[in-house]
């Protein structure tokens, strides 16, 4: 388990000292929040109305942008051979790796949703449900792009593949995502459990997936 | 099975096959157009419209029998290491895509006159058309990458993470509340369809399954021999 938690913090030290990641996507978030009122039109009524779909849009391309530096850099130096035959099951890698995307790049994006979203007339009572809903999905849309990263980690141009491959694994996601993030009495919405319930299967299956997808480029 | 798994074997089975599946296809297809633009009554609300129904559903049901042949091809070649797993999953694709591509444009055809709109974003339509994006994820797979085995490896892990749509897909209607209708035929309360509506149904469907059988034999065909080129070819310029 320390072992675990070793990998984790190597990648959370890699990217803070790199940039490069976190720095990118949320740079990414901001010019879609900057350019949705410039293109849109100043009509405060509609963007409160898009707000929150606009947000997770922007959420899911971000992190769907940074998902390459998973596990391309390790691939590329040879770290991944060296953790394939490791201590630690290779699944166990992955989800580390994940967890690490996750930790460094969506969840700060997620945080940050909120506050970017007052420069698109966000609700405020939306805030709470979207950023709960954010940070539960953010977790599922880094496994579901670790999934992505790997299959196309030995690739020289995988951009487009990625995308291929993982927004039609993004749209469940999108769809509970903007549902739960909207206004009313009860925080813990059938949408957010569902968000919640895409959590932990990813949780449990993308590991599986992208294990597998990168023992392929390994062997 | 792993009596097929002889290339030559296969091939020998597929070239005597092949005659008699082509020949039960267009059979079908006239049993099954007959029936669908003759004899099945026109609908009371929507009147000879209806008939797109018979192209429609079939397609639809194609799409969705592809994916799980495709599912089950690549979940073969991981447990069995079956050596022509990889090629049936891969040659599958395209067909799948098609009739994918069928049934989305043939329901937005019926959707026009009957709701109105060609297209709308409701759970199935949806969830169809993630599967259309599916198929395309997939077929690109294999052209991204230049090694077939490497191709292969990866092909399999993105069929079985895509299956994960093929049941939404097919419960999307009674999961949500969704402009296309609910299931008539494949119910856990049997059919609720009219008989005389059913067995063309089930007769195109049946023609679709047999010609997509043909379709895949042909492939298979085509894909073995490309792979006794490649390694021709490969051996050649070992050889020089």
């Amino acid at each position: 388990m320390s072992l675990v938690w070793a990998l984790i913090r190597r990648d959370l030290v890699l990217a803070l000292r790199q940039g490069g990641g976190a720095g990118t996507a949320l740079g990414f978030f901001l010019a879609v929040v900057v350019l949705l009122p410039i293109g849109l039109g100043p009509d405060q009524a509609l963007l409160q109305r898009l707000a929150p779909g606009s947000l997770w849009i922007a959420l899911l391309l971000s992190v769907l942008l940074s998902a390459d530096r998973i596990f391309q850099q390790d691939y590329e130096d040879g770290s991944l051979d060296i953790m394939a035959m490791g201590p630690v099951p290779f699944e166990i890698v992955a989800l580390g790796k994940a967890a690490a995307h996750w930790l460094s790049t969506s969840l700060p994006l997620a945080i940050a949703a909120p506050v970017l979203g007052f420069l698109i007339n966000l609700d405020p009572a939306v805030l709470a449900p979207l950023l709960l809903a954010m940070m539960m999905g953010s977790f599922t849309l880094s496994l579901l792009a670790a999934i992505g990263a790997a299959v196309t980690v030995g690739l020289r141009r995988g951009g487009l593949l990625v995308s291929l491959l993982v927004l039609p694994l993004y749209v469940p996601v999108l769809i509970f995502g903007v549902s739960a993030s909207a206004a009313g009495p009860d925080i813990a919405t059938p949408s957010l459990l569902i968000l919640i319930a895409l959590a932990f299967a990813s949780l449990v299956l993308s590991p599986l997936a992208a294990a597998a997808a990168l023992r392929s480029y390994l062997e | 099975m792993h009596y097929l798994a002889n290339p030559a074997r296969f091939v020998s089975l597929a070239n005597r096959a092949l005659p008699y599946v082509w020949t039960i296809t267009v059979a079908l297809f006239a049993i099954g157009l007959f029936g669908a633009l003759v004899t099945a009554p026109a609908d009371y609300q929507q009147g000879e419209t209806v008939r797109i129904m018979y192209v429609h559903v079939p397609a639809a049901w194609m799409a969705l029998l592809v994916y799980t042949v495709m599912a089950l091809a690549s979940a073969t070649a991981i447990i069995f290491r079956h050596p022509l797993a990889d090629a049936a999953a891969k040659v599958a694709a395209p067909i799948g895509l098609v009739f994918c591509f069928l049934a989305l444009v043939t329901g937005s055809l019926w959707g026009r006159p009957v709701w109105n709109t060609w297209w709308v974003w409701d759970a199935r339509l949806t969830s169809m058309f993630v599967l259309f994006l599916l198929y395309i994820g997939y077929m690109t797979v294999w052209q991204a990458i230049e090694e077939p085995h490497r191709a292969a490896m990866v092909a399999r892990v993105v069929a079985l993470v895509g299956f994960v749509n093929v049941p939404i897909v097919k419960f999307s209607v009674n999961w949500w509340n969704s402009l296309h209708q609910d299931a008539s035929v494949f119910r856990f309360d049997g059919p609720a369809i009219a008989p005389s509506m059913l067995w063309p149904l089930l007769v195109m469907g049946l023609a679709y399954a047999f010609l997509f059988l043909a379709l895949q034999l042909v492939a298979m065909r085509s894909e073995i021999a490309a792979r006794k080129l490649r390694q021709i070819r490969i051996a050649e310029i070992g050889e020089r």
